[in-house]
């Protein structure tokens, strides 16, 4: 009974309604990413299921235990690391530790094997003050915290914000060996290609749910070709192709734009001459080393779409 | 394996030891501040500058004048020959007070006029009672007319403080005000910390009861308030030569029970303030304030408006004030310090149900 159930919750702070009619199940031992920018209701819908936070309507369960009625017995199942560092910065990364092991009446001796991937790597720094710690030691060390007391359901608002590409990289590798120890994991993160590490995703914004499937399932959704387009002037590229007609949508993605027009439209006259008319457009429009070529779409893409 | 309760303790202690200029704060504002009561802001009469013109130049005058002359109180800064050079000193600020000794009537008698300053009317006040008391000292062998009141000379005795000492005012006024610093700062922003940094949502979801919670960060700021009360009445009796009359237990006991009180107000407003600039200023504000304005440490209560008298009923800082100067300056036992002993225990029992109701076990 790892699971996580979430029923029509909804949650408003005074005008702005957070959370709106969410219901969500999460199996045991699934490994589900709740993607969404700031302000989509991730940290509510947190806050709720670690019994943080009331609901105004709707229930929800973790290891079929209510919420509400059965916070106490919660707090001593689930493992939570909030969206921001909270530690203790003038505790040292030991003693951090050891105070959350005791605080869950447990040792780090005896937890050690679960943590002993993660807490290797900051080990050598067991003496330093947690506030000395780099961005990706900090989430390493938290996690540790949260791990130590082996919880069955493990939940992670954001623990990949502000930190580094290569420790972001680490960091998800670690969720998938706990993530094979039966723990089940909801995490959180604004991240599109995080996404694609989890088993299963739920796309929220505005506080709504808007999708939920696996990230395959979410991109086999996206039902419109798509272009990464290039050119010497970006923004003016940007600006241009909004213009052309029967363009879905264009959203600048890094050093491209991701180009989005409905199949029906290609397929009329073929894929060859719809690039070449999309080449002649832009360059009537006075482009450069125009660049353009067919990409298959992330979840971003398909976050963008909905 | 170690219980929570002890871990979460040295945790706190940890937090306090680290933050090497707040300890330093916590161990040296008693000190400093008895010091700067003690010695510099004083209400006591020392050396002050005054003008004597005498015209009787007799035997018992002038032994009167070296007695003004040989006081603590009063330092000699001329003698003068006539009023209006004493006027002239007055307005340049040279002395306070001029004694003027003026020839009776009759050969041998002698009249004495005081002028004082009385820009500060506590101090004029205090001024022409100590020289009144050193004539008549003096002067009370002799025919000694004070004023009119012919044959009727008061006797007045000062009890418990016989120099009307300023330290036995201040120091349980001292007392007071660290104890609720302390315990009642410290305590409200040592937890609001913990929601600023956001580790409060960690422990909140952890089987962390809230009442251990409340418990740790209140316990090692009742140990070091404990300190603080060694160093005050330490340094009270050994530097200010203040008394302790009474039983040295039952003044430790009081204190405790008082720096409870403050313990709950610290907890009470942590459940209010969100960060810890709020906590501190709450604290300053309502606490620090009435306990130096309302708690008679300063101004007497009775000299109050009546309203204020009814609110100060509220201000823990005076009963602990008034039961620490029964026990430390009286010399009392345990049966007369019983309704501030009462008022103060009631006062922990509704603020802790008060805090521990606010205390939220969510967000």
């Amino acid at each position: 009974m790892r699971e996580i159930d979430i029923r029509h919750i909804n949650k408003a702070y005074g005008e702005v309604r957070a959370l709106q009619d969410i219901s969500l199940h999460i199996g045991e031992g699934e490994l589900f990413g709740l993607i969404g920018p700031d302000g989509a209701g991730k940290t509510s819908l947190f806050r709720i299921l670690t019994t943080l936070l009331l609901a105004d309507s709707g229930t929800a369960s973790v290891c079929g235990l209510d919420v509400v009625r059965d916070y106490k017995e919660i707090r001593w199942r689930v493992g939570y690391m909030p969206g921001r560092f909270s530690l203790y910065q003038d505790l040292t990364v030991e003693e951090n530790l050891n105070f959350f092991a005791t605080v869950f009446n447990t040792t780090v001796r005896e937890n050690y094997d679960l943590i002993r991937d993660i807490y290797v790597q900051i080990e050598p720094f067991k003496k330093r003050k947690a506030g000395k710690l780099s961005g990706g030691m900090k989430q390493k060390l938290a996690l540790s915290c949260a791990l130590i007391h082996r919880p069955d359901v493990l939940f992670l608002d954001e623990p990949t914000t502000g930190v580094d590409p290569v420790s972001r990289v680490e960091f998800w590798d670690m969720l998938d060996r706990l993530k094979r120890q039966g723990i089940t994991i909801l995490v959180s993160t604004p991240y599109m290609d995080e996404a694609s590490r989890c088993d299963r995703i739920a796309l929220m914004r505005g506080g709504r749910c808007l999708s939920v499937d696996t990230p395959e399932g979410i991109r086999a959704t996206f039902d419109k070709y798509l272009y990464a387009v290039r050119s010497a002037s970006m923004y003016k590229l940007l600006l241009d192709l909004r213009t052309y007609p029967d363009a879905d949508s264009c959203f600048s993605f890094g050093d491209a734009h991701h180009f989005s027009i409905r199949k029906e439209v290609v397929d009329k006259e073929g894929e060859a001459v719809f690039r070449k008319d999309l080449q002649a457009f832009l360059t009537a429009k006075g482009h450069a080393d125009i660049g353009i070529e067919p990409i298959k779409p992330g979840i971003e893409d398909c976050f963008m779409a909905l | 394996m170690k219980s929570p309760l002890v871990a979460f303790v040295r945790k706190e202690f940890i937090h306090i030891f680290r933050d090497k200029r707040t300890m330093m704060i916590l161990l040296l504002m008693p000190v400093v501040l008895i010091i700067l009561f003690g010695y510099a802001i004083t209400t006591e009469i020392k050396c002050v500058p005054i003008a004597i013109l005498d015209q009787s130049r007799d035997e018992v005058t002038q032994k009167m004048i070296s007695h003004f002359v040989a006081s603590e109180y009063f330092e000699l800064y001329k003698m003068i020959d006539n009023v209006e050079e004493g006027r002239a000193l007055f307005r340049q600020g040279k002395v306070r007070m001029v004694l003027i000794v003026e020839r009776g009537k009759v050969k041998g008698e002698s009249e004495i006029q005081l002028l004082v300053d009385a820009t500060d009317p506590n101090e004029a006040t205090q001024l022409s009672a100590y020289a009144t008391q050193i004539a008549v000292e003096q002067l009370s062998p002799f025919t000694f007319h004070l004023s009119t009141g012919k044959g009727i000379v008061p006797v007045i005795s000062l009890l418990y403080n016989p120099q009307l000492r300023g330290a036995y005012n201040f120091v349980p006024g001292v007392m007071g005000l660290i104890l609720i610093l302390i315990c009642a700062m410290m305590t409200s922003v040592g937890i609001v910390k913990e929601k600023e940094i956001g580790t409060m949502e960690v422990l909140l979801v952890s089987p962390l009861k809230p009442v251990y919670i409340i418990l740790a960060k209140a316990t090692p700021y009742l140990l070091l308030s404990l300190v603080n009360i060694a160093t005050i009445l330490a340094l009270s009796y050994f530097l200010l030569d203040v008394p302790i009359n009474g039983s040295l237990l039952l003044l430790v006991g009081v204190s405790v029970l008082y720096a409870l009180v403050a313990l709950c107000l610290g907890l009470l407003i942590s459940t209010i303030a969100d960060t810890q600039q709020a906590a501190m200023l709450i604290s300053a504000v309502v606490l620090m304030l009435p306990v130096i304005l309302l708690s008679g440490m300063v101004f007497p209560i009775e000299n109050m408006p009546e309203i204020l008298q009814v609110i100060s009923n509220i201000v823990p800082a005076k009963w602990y004030i008034i039961a620490v100067k029964d026990i430390m300056i009286k010399g009392l036992g345990l049966g007369s310090v019983l309704q501030e002993i009462g008022i103060l225990s009631l006062m922990v029992v509704v603020l802790i149900g008060l805090s521990v109701k606010r205390f939220k076990i969510r967000l």
